[in-house]
């Protein structure tokens, strides 16, 4: 069997496929599905001690003023104002240091995209802003950015280098190693860090619902900075399934599944993506649909859901009321490891939506029961600084 | 007793005109951590190649082929309570079901363990 080469690899291809990974194609990258140990280990490792993941195949980037004369807070402002017409995420409101989750709607309130946007710490950095967009999203994503700020800043892509996952409640011990700085960052804070490895970003965040840290790191140093974490007893690598199934039972959204471009964020539950002062002026693409969902609230609502037997539902699967009608539909459906069962999340109309709803599920052609559960299935453990 | 496999990774052994049925361990190491087993009702009648069962595993559901023809006249229900048993053991007590041939001659057709063995190399 030939591997496909028009697949992209990572720094660390290499190094999973000497570790046994097994390699499958993932948003146009060559990515490790599973070590030798399996999903179901490799999850229940994560939330237990310490998961790392190579997510280089994600879009981080950084979108710089053209204008250098502007500094500190007002470089800021003036970043800020140029991504805020398309983002409806609250940039200048920003503290220094700290990371939002955001999307990115298009016109009719849909979702183009999920995305991190953080401001940096430093003074000398004000006026840049730092993006980590999906993998499939890359290029639609980083035209949009381009185009908004044509002439008045420029984005500097970074998927050349490895971008690093390190979640789990044994990550500050892990990511001790790239110097001082990560284990005083807060939840949703990133900075810029010089150490063994170089300059290295990293922020306090991830897709677990574990504590942990993802690191941005040159291309030639990754594999050294991977093999220290991996060398000390409480680090294991972890592929792209349990990835999922971390982020299904952390109730987290995957793009493409949970969103897409007709969905909108209210009826994702994500409102809360969406800051007050933005609301107030509603001048972002699409919201004229996403501020009356907020007002009226919308007409379909993204729900978790529980089996009453052991059967997995999977994406696709339709959702039915008890008198068979067809309500809604699964977006992400599988096994959570940590829940001990299946668990899926889908849309429902906004009728249907209230915790402890019974609704049936069609799978391979049969009802079987399932209800509506709270989100997440199990409970973050993002740090808190205390 | 004869044990025949399929290049869908099903195994059959047959013990008189009973034939019991499974994947193989290569086909559980492939699906990984198996989490749920769907069996057919016993009494029905299957032919070969038919969907009989469902083995999901924390990924994704797989449909499991009627290695041959015949009708369902026992299932592993011990899978249904513990389907990580398909992965401890897939060619012995992790067998899914046991039918009653209506066509031996089927069993010709499949491969012998060797001949199955150099599949595998293959893939």
């Amino acid at each position: 069997m030939s591997e496909d080469t028009s697949l992209k690899t990572t720094p660390l291809t290499g190094l999973w496929q000497s570790m046994g990974g097994r390699m499958v194609p993932f948003a146009g990258y060559l990515m490790p599905v599973q070590f030798p140990e399996g999903v179901m280990k490799e999850h229940v490792w994560t939330r237990e001690s310490c998961g790392l993941f190579d997510v280089s195949h994600m879009g981080p980037a950084f979108l710089a003023l053209n204008d250098t004369s502007l500094k500190g807070d007002a470089a800021h402002a003036a970043i800020a104002a140029l991504v805020e017409t398309i983002l409806p995420c609250d940039v200048a409101g920003l503290a220094p240091g700290q990371l939002r989750y955001t999307t990115l709607p298009n016109a009719s309130g849909g979702v183009l995209d999920d995305l991190f946007v953080g401001r940096p710490k430093a003074d000398a950095d004000q006026g840049t802003l730092y993006f980590v967009v999906n993998a499939g999203c890359k290029e639609q994503d980083f035209a949009i950015i381009a185009e908004a700020c044509a002439g008045k800043a420029t984005l500097t892509r970074a998927d050349d280098r490895a971008l690093i996952a390190v979640q789990g409640p044994k990550g500050g011990d892990a990511i001790g190693n790239v110097g001082d700085g990560p284990k005083r960052l807060g939840f949703m804070e990133f900075a810029t860090v010089k150490g063994p490895y170089g300059e290295v970003v990293v922020s306090r965040s991830g897709y677990t619902g574990e504590d942990g840290f993802e690191v941005l790191i040159a291309a030639d140093k990754a594999e050294a900075f991977v093999r220290t974490l991996l060398a000390t007893a409480h680090v294991k690598a972890i592929g792209l399934g349990a990835r999922d199934s971390l982020r299904l039972e952390a109730g987290l959204c995957l793009y493409g599944h949970d969103l897409d471009e007709t969905t909108s964020p209210i009826e994702a539950g994500l409102a809360w993506t969406i800051q007050k002062v933005r609301r107030e002026r509603g001048d972002f693409p699409g919201a004229a649909r996403i501020l009356k969902e907020l007002s009226e609230k919308p007409s379909r609502k993204r729900v978790g859901l529980l089996p009453k037997d052991k059967a997995p539902a999977r994406e696709g699967a339709e959702i039915r009321n008890l008198a068979g009608e067809k309500v809604g539909m699964v977006t992400s459906g599988g096994y959570g490891p940590s829940v001990g069962g299946p668990i899926a999340m889908g849309y429902v109309d906004a009728a249907f939506a209230a915790v402890g709803t019974e609704l049936d599920l069609i799978v391979r052609d049969q009802p079987r029961r399932w209800v509506v559960a709270p989100l997440p299935f199990v409970p973050h453990n993002y740090h808190r600084k205390g | 007793m004869t044990t025949k496999y399929t290049k869908d990774h099903e195994w059959v052994s047959v013990a008189g005109d009973i034939a019991t049925c499974g994947i193989t361990a290569y086909a559980a190491e492939q699906l990984g951590d198996v989490v749920f087993v769907e069996l057919p009702n016993v009494g029905r009648i299957v032919s070969q190649g038919d969907e009989v069962a469902v083995v999901e595993s924390v990924k994704a559901a797989s449909d499991v082929y009627a290695p041959v023809s015949g009708e369902v006249v026992d299932v592993n229900e011990a899978l249904a309570e513990a389907p990580e048993g398909v992965n401890e053991a897939a060619e012995s007590t992790g067998w899914f079901t046991k039918l009653k041939l209506t066509d031996p001659a089927e069993l010709d057709a499949l491969m012998d363990r060797a001949a199955y063995d150099a599949y595998l190399a293959g893939l």
